[in-house]
């Protein structure tokens, strides 16, 4: 037993040594709601090339955003980069977050920032159909996401209801054809059976297992679930002609308002901004940069080329209790 | 030395209660800080509280989330009793390796658990692929239950383990010499004897389920965490009423325990080199058969699939050498929280035990409730205390002692549910017996109790362990920058559908705390008959 003891106290001692080896107290500190996997290098890169250390929380971009507002004026955060545009929503409406120059938000079309000028979008995701190519023939793929509550796709388009982007395609069908039109497809849909899944990626999964058809998520977990598993019949399908399901959403930058490092934070968001790290989004993320000149991956259509839907995506968060409230009357949860 | 018994006792009192009372208080208010948080929080709600918790949106969650925990509290029960009784007290061959792997499939985290069982049952999951058998749809209550009770049991084997494996064979010999047979000896003389540890392990499963979130989460079950998840950042007041509410029926549920649990008389009896062997004879297949499956399910599978996933994706793999570090503060943050846990919760195991004071009850309360609320709540709590407090409290945040400090707090339950039973399971007459040798209070302590209580504060420190080892909203949010540990390596690899990356982690995790299970706890506490 005192053996136990001593083992585990020399233990924790050893490791509370290595352990108060990291973060720097002068460093700019980044809470970052995008994974690891894909920002991480490019942080590193930043940290080498300006020689500004950095410390970086990874984490759920809404828990993050929680932490921030918890924090209060205590916070460590100097710069929050969000998944979404609900979580950045969030601190803006909760006064957190501070202005940027007006020079940043020129080199990003308006549509991806918030109109306060207190976010820019970086890069941008489609909501796409994902398809089983051995199930469903191109043919009869539909023509607009609003086809998907006819009786032939009743019960072989799955949704993820409490994932966040699932939430933005509603609350942009909210913006642009009313509540209730919004409430009826969500019926419908529930009606007829949709399968409903944890998130983005279990629908990916469960249409390459063949286990469901089709089903609507954002375009690039496609392909990374192809780059692991290249023999997977999963196949994206953008609806044609702006069709409100083949909407674009913004992951995003900001700088927190207590920061007492603007200048480094200024330097970091320029760094995302730069063609070098736009080109490095679209070549690992399949994501579409958001930077003005900045092009796609090749395998994508231009920016520009795109047909979307005119929605106003700094306003998605605004709806989004009313959102969740249609998902859950229309007895999708 | 001519003192009575009685008046030694009195004595001992009359030395001791005020410290203990005092720590326990300490004790108590640290880990009543995060109910302060969301009664603070939610209160502010005023009337809107209550049309909060009487919604149907609410209510026709919480009832599934109790179902749900009922359930899995009565399967994990027997199966954790049945396995910890044929690894502690039967001839069973493979005894050694099974009180090896029995404990870890407690510490895959949820989230994991559930995404590897439909990657191994459902439609053209890996077993379909292998063998065309067509697989399942699993959805709903049926595999939330299965897959938490696979998850959970080792909350209730533990401790029943560590407890039968103390217990002396001398009431058991003497109810088959009067001719009981194993089966009848087992459920009138020797489970009775376990009560207090079976009752702690239950706790703690279903306290465990109300609060779980990854299972449900993938299984679509809409359990009373899936609303207070999904709500938590755009209708933050109905969250947090709702978490409030969590709370609140833990704290219930455990005070009703405590009540129950008092008017049990506690079993003592000298803790003797083993108990009694039970030979199985005919037996002997169908229990293997039924231990090898609890195995190949709980730890079989998942391991069996997280394999595949490394092997088909290897060329994906970034560094396998990056894990060392998580590796290595894994190993840490979870051991310290251990330690530090079972230091903490000993002097309110001593309190309530001994003393039964009204002061031991309502620290019980918090501590053993605490486990009930979300990580994510726990944490925000924990910064928010953190941060209010004056300076020298505040430099801790997000450093690694904090980290520590938030898996005590979170964990604590598993710690005390465990000392507590180890603590009763020491006879008064011990004691009092040193006491009368001249033994004082921390030679007592020290040479006397602690080592009875060996294999009970062993087995609740694994528990905290494993626990720790795994745990991700609160590590997210707490540890210190740049701090990596194994449950956050495989949350993140998960998040980037890097299914290989993950998968290795996972494996990782799982190795590393069977290599810890092993030599901090089974080796020294519960060792096999």
């Amino acid at each position: 037993m005192r053996r136990t003891v001593s083992l585990a106290v020399t233990l924790l001692l050893t490791s509370a040594g290595v352990a108060g080896c990291t973060g720097a107290r002068d460093a700019l500190t980044i809470y970052s709601g995008r994974d690891e996997a894909l920002v991480g290098p490019l942080l590193e890169r930043f940290a080498d090339e300006t020689g500004i250390p950095i410390d970086v929380r990874y984490g759920d971009s809404a828990d993050l955003a929680l932490l921030i507002d918890e924090e209060g004026e205590d916070t460590p955060a100097d710069v929050f980069l969000s998944q979404t545009p609900g979580a950045v929503g969030f601190l803006d409406e909760q006064g957190r977050l501070a202005d940027l120059p007006r020079e940043m938000l020129e080199r990003v079309e308006a549509r991806f920032e918030a109109p306060d000028g207190r976010w820019i979008g970086l890069t941008a995701r489609q909501r796409v159909l994902v398809y089983n190519s051995e199930l469903v023939d191109r043919s009869e793929l539909p023509n607009s996401v609003f086809d998907l509550t006819q009786e032939r796709y009743a019960g072989r388009v799955a949704l993820a209801p409490t994932n966040g982007s699932f939430q933005d395609f509603i609350s942009a069908m909210i913006q642009t054809e009313g509540e209730d039109v919004a409430l009826e497809w969500l019926r419908a849909m529930a009606e007829g059976g949709a399968p409903t899944y944890a998130d983005n990626s279990s629908i990916v999964d469960a249409v390459a297992r063949g286990e469901v058809e089709m089903g609507l998520v954002n375009h690039y977990y496609n392909y990374r679930y192809l780059a692991e598993d290249p023999s997977a019949p999963s196949r994206n399908y953008v609806f044609p002609d702006g069709d409100l399901g083949s909407l674009l959403l913004a992951s995003t930058v900001s700088m927190i308002a207590t920061t007492d490092k603007q200048d480094e934070a200024r330097r970091f968001i320029e760094f995302l901004l730069s063609d070098e790290s736009q080109a490095y989004f679209a070549e690992e993320t399949f994501e579409y940069p958001l930077a003005e000149g900045a092009e796609p991956s090749p395998e994508l259509p231009p920016l520009d080329t795109l047909e979307v839907p005119e929605v106003d995506i700094s306003r998605l968060g605004h709806t989004l209790e009313l959102t969740t409230k249609l998902i859950s009357e229309s007895g999708l949860l | 030395m001519g003192l009575s018994g009685a008046r030694a006792e009195r004595l001992g009192w009359r030395w001791s209660l005020p410290w203990l009372v005092l720590v326990s208080v300490l004790v108590a208010g640290v880990f009543a800080a995060p109910f302060a948080y969301l009664v603070v929080r939610a209160l502010g709600q005023g009337r809107a509280l209550a049309s909060v918790w009487t919604s149907r949106a609410a209510l026709e969650p919480l009832a599934r989330s109790l179902v749900l925990a009922v359930a899995v509290v009565v399967a994990a029960t027997a199966l954790g009793v049945a396995a910890a009784w044929l690894v502690a007290r039967t001839d069973l061959p493979g005894r050694r390796a099974f009180a090896a792997l029995l404990p870890l499939p407690l510490v895959i985290p949820s989230f994991i658990g559930a995404f590897v069982v439909l990657a191994a049952f459902s439609r053209g999951g890996v077993l379909d692929r292998l063998f065309g058998w067509g697989g399942l749809r699993l959805e709903g209550f049926w595999p939330s239950f299965v897959v938490l009770t696979l998850f959970c049991y080792p909350y209730v084997y533990l401790p029943v383990a560590a407890r039968l494996k103390a217990l002396p064979a001398s009431l058991e010999e003497s109810a088959r010499l009067l001719g009981r047979r194993p089966l009848v000896a087992f459920f009138t003389v020797v489970l009775p004897q376990a009560r207090a540890s079976v009752a702690a392990g239950s706790l703690l499963v279903f306290l465990y389920v109300v609060s779980e979130f990854g299972v449900v989460q993938l299984f679509r079950y809409d359990t009373l965490t899936r609303v207070i998840y999904a709500t938590r950042l755009f209708e933050r007041d109905r969250s947090l009423a709702l978490t409030l509410l969590l709370a609140a029926i833990a704290l219930g549920v455990v005070a009703a325990e405590r009540v129950s649990a008092r008017r049990a008389t506690a079993a003592g009896g000298r803790a003797g080199r083993g108990g009694l062997v039970v030979p199985l004879g005919r037996w002997r297949a169908p229990a293997l058969s039924f231990l090898v499956a609890v195995v190949m399910l709980a730890l079989g599978v998942p391991v069996g699939v997280l394999v595949f996933w490394v092997v088909r994706g290897w060329e994906n793999v970034a560094d396998p050498g990056a894990l060392l570090p998580a590796m290595l503060n894994t190993a840490a943050a979870s051991v310290g929280a251990a330690v530090a846990a079972v230091a903490a919760v000993l002097p309110v195991a001593y309190l309530t035990v001994r003393h039964r004071s009204r002061v031991g009850g309502i620290a019980n309360a918090f501590v053993v409730a605490g486990f009930a609320l979300p990580g994510l709540a726990l944490a925000l709590a924990l910064v928010v205390v953190t941060l209010g407090a004056p300076a020298p409290v505040g430099r801790l945040y997000q450093t690694f002692p904090l980290l520590v400090f938030a898996y005590v707090v979170h964990f604590g339950a598993q710690a005390l549910r465990g000392a507590q039973a180890a603590l009763g399971a020491v006879p008064p007459r011990v004691e009092d017996a040193a006491r009368v040798l001249g033994a004082n209070r921390v030679q007592r302590l020290l040479r006397v109790e602690l080592p009875l209580m060996a294999p009970g504060l062993l087995a609740a420190g694994g528990l905290v362990l494993l626990s720790s080892m795994k745990e991700l909203p609160a590590t997210l949010l707490l540890a210190p920058a740049g701090f990596q540990t194994l449950a956050m390596e495989v949350w993140q690899a998960t998040e980037s559908a890097l299914f290989a990356q993950a998968s290795l982690a996972a494996l990782v995790l799982i190795a590393l705390s069977g290599v810890l299970t092993w030599v901090l706890v089974v080796r020294r506490g519960i060792e096999p008959a």
